[in-house]
Formats: C-alpha cells, structure tokens, sequence
C-alpha cells in the first residue's frame, strides 16, 4: 500500500518566489531563447565535454500515420490528420500528406498523436528501481554545495524505470540530482531509449542543467553543520557565487591571455563558472513565493539566469514575475501540504501561471506520475476551467512537450510536430487527456520502441530478465 | 453515537447543530442517469433524500411537493465514493511530526489497541477537498508498518467531531506480513512464528480472563489491551487487514487464515493476479490500485496496473485504493480516488466494477452496506451529481451530498486561488 516518502529520494522539490513590488528592474524581455546557444565547450577547460553522446538513433523505415487527431503542441488540433516520417524527421503535418514509396502506413482512426512527452524532473536511473541503498544515487548529501558531481555517473541504464516512462509515452527526461543541497550538480538530458551506456542516452546537443535547492530540504539534511536555515541557505549560495566569479575571471584572463601556467582546475567552479557564461541552465526546486523572488535576486546580483523554477508550488502567487523575468515553471498538477513550504498548493496553479505568461511544464519528480503526464496535465487544466481560467487541450499539450523543451533548451529539435523536428511521437488509444486513454505506440526519432500490441516491441531492461513477472495476456 | 454533545444539550439540538436545516429538507434530484451500483443504471431516474437518508430511488418515483427539486438532466448520479485507505484527518502535514496522529508505538511491534480514529483531527484542511471531489467516505488507517499496527475505521465526512464522523469503528484490524524488519524479526519464517505467538496467546488469553488478572498466567506477547483488541480477530469476527505485496506472502495470509479461522483481507497485493485463483477459492478480498507498474522494491516486483482487471477477473472481490505511492494519497490526494479507478478500466477493469470498487464493495467488505455505498432506501445520503463519467478529469462533482448535507464553503485551496486570480494580490483580500 503506502510507500512511505523517502526523505531524500522524494523530497526533491523546491520553488518559490517572492512577490517584490519594490526594487525589481524589469529585465528586457529578451525573447524565448535568451540564453545564449554556446556549445558544452568555451569553458575553462581544454576538455569540455569528456562524456560525450554516443547515441545514434535506431534505423527506421518511413512512416505515415493518418486518419489521426493530432495535437501538434504548435498550433490548433488537426482532426483526422496525417504525419510523415522520414530519416528520423517530421518531413510533412499536415490535413493530407503525400506517402512516399515504402512508407509504413498505421491508421488513427479514433486515435490522437502527440509529441512525445517531455519530463524536467527526474530521478529515474539515478534513483534505480527496486528501491536500494545500493542504487540510491540521487543526492551527493556530503556537502551543502556540491557542483562538481554529474548526475549522470549515477545513471543505471538498465533501471526498470526507464521502459516504463517510454511506454507512459515520454522520450525525453532530465534527470536532476536531488535536492538535499544548495547546488546539487549537473543534470543530463536523456533520451529514453534503450542503452548500454548512459553516454549512450544523452541528448545530442542538449546543454547541461544545474540543479540548485532552496527552503527547507537543504536546511534539514545539514542541520547540525549549517545551513540550518534560510538565511544559511542565501549566505550559502552567495558565497558559492562569489568564488565563481572569481575562477571564471582568472580562466577568462588565462584563456584570452594564455600567459603562464593555467589556473588550477575545479571541478565544482568549472559548472558554476558554466553557469555565469550562459552555458548551463539552471533549474531551481524552490516552493515558495518569497524565496523564489530571492532566488531571482541572488541571479541578478551575479548574473546568471534562472531557467526554470521546480515544484513552484506558490508559482501562482508571483506569476506575474515569473513571467516577466522569463522563468519557466515545472509544476504539479495537484501536490502539496507533504510539508510546510508545499501547505499551499492549489490545482489552479499551472492555469494560473499559464494564464500569466508563465511557460509552464506539468513535471513529475516520480517515476510514476511520469508515466501519467498528460492525466496531470488533465487535471491541472481541469481545475483551471474550474476556477475560470480557460485552458484548452491545444494549451495543457504544451505543458508536457514544447515547454518542457524549452525549459531544457532543446525546444528547435523536439517537442512539437513541425517539419524539420525530430520524430519523437506518441499514438494515443483515444484523446490523450482522457483517464481510459494509453499510448499505443512510440517512436524516437522516427523509430517505434513500443507497441503495445507488440511484446516483442517492448524494451526490457536487463534486471527484469527472470525477476519481474509480466500478467500473461496482453496489454504491454 | 453523538457522546460529545447529546449529554448537554440533547438529540434536538444535535440535528440543530450537525445535522443542519438542509438535512432535514426533503431534496429530489431528478432526470439523471442514477448509477445505484447495488442494481442496474436508471435513465431518467430520481434520487429521493429526507433527513439525511436516502427514501426512495427509482424511474418513477413520487416527489413530494415540498420537495427541493436538482435537475440533473444530462448528469451522472452516483453515490459517494469511498476511499479505503488513508490518513484522511490524521496526517495534516506529512514532514511535521506535530501534526501526525497516525502510528502508535506499540509494544514489541504490536499496537492491537490503537484505536486510530480517535485521533481524527475533523478541522483538518484536507477533508473539504476530498468531499468536494465527490469522496464521501473514507476508511482511515494506522500507518505504522508494524506486525499489528492498529484497528481501522470508516467514517463520513459530515462536519462534526471524530465521534459525529465514525460509521463503524472498528472495522478491521491492520498488519502486515511483508516486512520482517517492520515486525521486529529476521526474517519471514520468524514473522508466521511471532503473529502464531501472538494469536495463540490471544486464544489463552481471551479463555481465562479471571487467570490473567490473578497474574496466575505465563507472560504473553502482547499487553493486556493489545490482547484484547485480538480477541475479535481470532474469533473470525473482525477481518484483519493484512499488507502483503509478494505472491508467496499473500498465500502465507491465506494460510495464516485457513489455519487459525482468521478473516483476512489482503492490503497493496502487488503480486495478487499471480494468486488470483487462491484468491477467488478462499474468498479474500484484495485492496489495490491501479497506477503502479514500478517493482519498486524486491516484494512488489510483480506490480502491474493489469492487477485489479485480472483479480475482478478471476472472481476476486476488489477494493481500489491508491497505490502511485506518492502525491500523498492518503491525505492531500484522497480525492485522486476517481483518477485511481479509471485507470483500472484503461487497464482491463470494467466500468461498473470499477465503480462498485469505490462505492459498494469496500460497503461490503467492511459489514456497512446498509449505511453507505449504493443508492437504495435506508442508506446514509450520500450521493453525488457528476458533469460527466465520474473518473475523468473533464468532469466535475457539481453536487456533493454527505448525510443529505452539501458542503459549498469555500475550502483553503479554493480561498488561496481567489486571493491571488488577480497580481499583486489587494488589500482587501478575501478572508471568508
């Protein structure tokens, strides 16, 4: 019955913000992707990106789904539309499209086809299932600030997880070290795909995340050594900008220069360093209104960027600054009142934050609200048209695709059915918003790695080889 | 049982006060289709309610004139859902101890006599918004995780104290098989011997009462209260709610059942649809969900969303409770109950079972169908009109009635909302 919350494993949320009406200068809008499109490299060091992506995408013939209601997260419905996928592309959207010679031909007729759906916050892999001490990879809880760790060298790729989220229709996932510290490390973008290696799922292209945390998760795990409050967590992370600063001006200098020696080399001032270049984005667990509001301050006085706040529980409190400030939210559909700074969660929340210009993504931070994202998008746009605030399905779709992609910076490559995108789609049994609806069948990048109708369409890790029992029959 | 204020000021002024002038109206609900889920559907039907129980339900039933007359024409009546496991009242918010009332200590493991709904806070935030999604009812549980960890209870979410709430206490007892560690033992083997110790005891225990208070007996197990609490148990009178995930552990239940005359009831049974004739043979109900897939420790391996279809399927009677295992479903998330039953039917569960899994069948299985969980004459009014399906989101609990009561203060979600619908908030926020 009940898993009990897990102090750490679960408790990785964080947001908040502060409604200042006083000395906040309102940023030049600076358009959607504001931060800039550097490479992995230009950093401070020769090697900038020592883990590379090896993934390849997986061969694939052409195909045309037609006869499909197809919410494309970049315009209105298409009633019995059609898509055509060729090369690992979306090649023609559209009422009718031409089908190229040899092209598979899968009828939707009753059925919906969205992208597929995107998650900002994960622990899956890191956080491996069955649930162990020996797989509890998500929080380095060693030190307040500990910038130096990359969550990807806790993935396991074999983590059962992982074929789960792919048949709950999700192809993209950043996998966000937890949030036990002020700034806990680097996330990685994944494609959920399987792998042998973790360098084998990483998002081509894809820039880093930097997790950071606020209130009061930072604030218990180090209570005896400090933080223990929220002041100690500001005066943490100013002090942790402070001495990046530093280092990415010693570097700049060396690097412009090239004079001497280079600087000693520091993993942890080497992100952060990432992050005040524009380089790394940043995802901030914060709950509360008035902490996120000094989280946006912390990031002016250094001038770095806030990518998206997580949880954001009070988001609806300061939407409007959020909005203006550029900041996406990750937000859920209806949690809250599990501990003090999430007492006020409402269901309106992502209506709200939508209806104020917030880009908001639906995330999950559980790996099994993941598999379920358009049912919480679902019910978070149903809660807006409760409250008043209208919220169509062509909107609640963007907060599980292009949102979320823009949040994690790779909003030009999927998480939208547009030409020219990556073919990451998802073939619904009925509308995706509905409880009785399931994926039926996806593709990443033109190739279907599930089809319910299939088993032998169905990706199994090597763990539940001979461990986990399916039911007989159908179904998966 | 209304002890709390009957001494003082008496039944009338109980009504006065709980039950409430709309109560004791005469309200019809007319013109939608009634889901009674103790007999077939009625298009077109009425629901007929008078001093907080239902008097008649039907297609052609006389509405008396001083009826208050609902139109739900194009609306889904049903009754109220039941939520059969949570904390609903004894968990306000999870991370702050002060404010949980949900395990006791115990001795040894066992905490028999935790009576837990005596704890039940009914000024707690939560309840507002679970009845207004249509949970009209709810079984709450100890949470403790050991081998005995209390008696559970079901009650109404009628405004009131915990007493006012109760509609039968207890209603089972809650324990669990599946963790050793839980039940303060090494492993499983020694667990079947400390729960034999413990019902073998209850066995003396109950037979020479006179003994135990001459301290003329041997030491038993458990305390004296504990013991007591077994009695019931042991004498196949009150069921026991017994966690198991592993389908090894639910066929040690039921062996645990055959052997010692025990009404057993499994609790999460992640593995059931392995052991779904065993099951049906031994006429166990099964409380599962329906959004868990993730063998997320070595005992729920075999977690499928399958489970409740395949149980309903072999004849097994089947409750539906939460089982995501996170969201707090227990507590903030209650009202999640709906979204857990529709995911049963996109997983292989029909409808109607579905519906009876969160209405009659928990009824049933906790001995109080004549109270609630269908619509028929005599029950409690409870009953709610849905826009629409009751498990899709697209659709709302428009009218919720518990005891023939409806509920339409605003709760602290819908008051947080308002406040700040418009940036920056006013001075003249609303409070009330």
């Amino acid at each position: 019955m009940r898993r009990f919350l897990v102090p750490l494993a679960a408790v990785t949320f964080i947001c908040a913000c502060a409604p200042s009406r006083s000395s906040q200068k309102p940023t030049p809008a600076t358009g959607k992707d504001s931060v800039p499109e550097v490479g992995l490299g230009a950093a401070s060091t020769p090697n900038s990106d020592p883990f590379p992506s090896t993934y390849v995408r997986f061969p694939s013939a052409p195909v045309v789904i037609r006869n499909v209601n197809i919410l494309t997260a970049a315009g209105p419905v298409i009633r019995n539309g059609a898509v055509s996928v060729a090369e690992g592309r979306i090649v023609a959207v559209g009422a009718t499209v031409d089908v190229p010679a040899g092209a598979a031909v899968i009828d939707g007729a009753g059925k919906y086809l969205t992208p597929g759906l995107i998650d900002t916050h994960s622990h899956v892999g890191a956080g491996g299932a069955p649930g162990t001490q020996a797989n509890s990879d998500v929080n380095e809880a060693t030190n307040p600030v500990t910038a130096q760790v990359w969550v990807e060298h806790s993935v396991w790729p074999q983590d059962p997880q992982l074929p789960r989220e792919l048949s709950g229709g999700v192809t993209t996932l950043q996998v966000l070290p937890g949030s036990a510290n002020l700034i806990g490390g680097r996330s990685a973008v994944l494609k959920v795909v399987p792998a042998r290696t973790v360098q084998g799922m990483k998002f081509p292209g894809a820039k880093y995340g930097l997790k950071m945390a606020c209130g009061e998760n930072p604030k218990r795990v180090y209570a005896t050594r400090g933080p223990s409050t929220r002041m100690g967590n500001v005066a943490g992370y100013r002090t942790a900008w402070i001495t990046a600063e530093g280092y990415k001006r010693r570097w700049d200098k060396w690097n412009k220069d090239k004079k001497g020696d280079p600087p000693v080399r520091d993993l942890g001032m080497e992100t952060l360093a990432e992050v005040l270049r524009g380089n790394i984005l940043v995802h901030n667990h914060c709950y509360r209104a008035d902490e996120m509001a000094q989280m946006i301050d912390i990031a002016r006085e250094f001038g770095y960027r806030i990518r998206a706040f997580h949880h954001g529980v009070e988001a609806y409190k300061l939407a409007d600054v959020l909005a203006r400030e550029q900041i996406g939210g990750s937000l859920w559909a209806d949690w809250g009142s599990f501990k003090m700074e999430s007492l006020d969660g409402v269901k309106a929340n992502a209506a709200l934050a939508d209806r104020a210009g917030v880009r908001v993504a639906i995330h999950s931070d559980d790996a099994s609200g993941s598999q379920r994202l358009t049912q919480e998008a679902a019910k978070a746009m149903a809660a807006g048209n409760i409250a008043g605030i209208a919220v169509t399905p062509e909107q609640a779709i963007k907060w599980v695709t292009i949102n979320p992609a823009w949040q994690l910076g790779i909003d030009d490559k999927v998480g939208s059915i547009e030409v020219g995108k990556n073919a990451d789609l998802v073939l619904w049994s009925a509308d995706p918003f509905s409880v009785y609806a399931r994926p039926e069948k996806v593709w990443v990048d033109g190739a279907m790695l599930y089809d319910r109708l299939d088993p032998r369409q169905q990706w199994r890790t090597d763990f539940e080889l001979g461990f986990v029992p399916l039911p007989g029959n159908v179904n998966r | 049982m209304n002890f709390r204020i009957a001494p003082v000021v008496g039944a009338c002024a109980v009504v006065g006060l709980f039950g409430g002038l709309l109560s004791a109206q005469t309200i019809a609900i007319t013109g939608g289709r009634v889901y009674p889920v103790s007999s077939a559907p009625i298009d077109n039907g009425t629901v007929l309610m008078r001093n907080g129980k239902i008097v008649a339900v039907g297609a052609n039933v006389a509405v008396p004139a001083d009826a208050q007359r609902i139109d739900a024409a194009g609306k889904w009546v049903t009754p109220g859902l039941i939520n059969s496991a949570t904390q609903l009242g004894l968990v306000e918010v999870g991370q702050i101890a002060g404010t949980r009332d949900d395990a006791a200590r115990g001795r040894d493991n066992i905490a028999a006599a935790f009576t837990v709904w005596e704890g039940v806070n009914p000024q707690s935030t939560l309840i507002a918004p679970a009845r207004r999604e249509g949970v009209t009812s709810v079984v709450v549980l100890p949470s403790g995780g050991q081998l005995v960890s209390g008696q559970a209870a079901l009650l109404n979410l009628v405004d009131g104290m915990a007493s006012d709430m109760v509609v039968r206490a207890p209603i089972a007892m809650f324990a669990q098989i599946q963790s050793a560690q839980g039940a303060g033992v090494g492993a499983r083997g020694e667990l079947y011997v400390k729960l034999r110790e413990l019902i073998e005891d209850t066995r003396a225990f109950s037979r020479n009462r006179g003994a135990f208070e001459r301290a003329e007996t041997r030491d038993f197990a458990a305390s004296r209260l504990d013991l007591q609490a077994m009695i019931p148990v042991v004498q196949g009178r009150l069921p026991m709610i017994v966690v198991a995930e592993k389908a090894g552990d639910i066929d040690a239940a039921l062996r645990i059942s055959r052997e010692n005359g025990i009404k057993v009831i499994i609790g999460g049974g992640a593995e059931a649809w392995m052991v779904a004739d065993r099951l049906a043979a031994a006429k166990v109900p099964v409380l599962t969900g329906a959004m868990n897939n993730i063998p997320g420790s070595f005992t729920t391996l075999g977690q499928a969303q399958e489970n409740a279809g395949l149980l309903r399927r072999a004849g097994v009677k089947v409750i539906i409770i939460g089982n995501a295992g996170n969201g707090d479903e227990e507590t903030f998330n209650v009202r999640n109950i709906k979204q857990e039953a529709g995911n049963a039917v996109a997983y292989g569960m029909t409808w109607d079972d579905a519906l009876r899994a969160v209405t009659l069948a928990p009824a049933e299985v906790f001995g109080v169908a004549d109270r609630v969980g269908s619509l028929q004459a005599g029950r409690d009014a409870n009953v709610v009109i849905w826009t629409g399906d009751p498990f899709e989101f697209s659709s709302r609990a428009e009218r919720v009635f518990v005891a023939g009561r409806e509920h339409r203060a605003m709760d602290r979600q819908e008051l947080l909302t308002e406040r700040y619908k418009t940036l920056p908030p006013g001075k003249a926020i609303p409070s009330r």
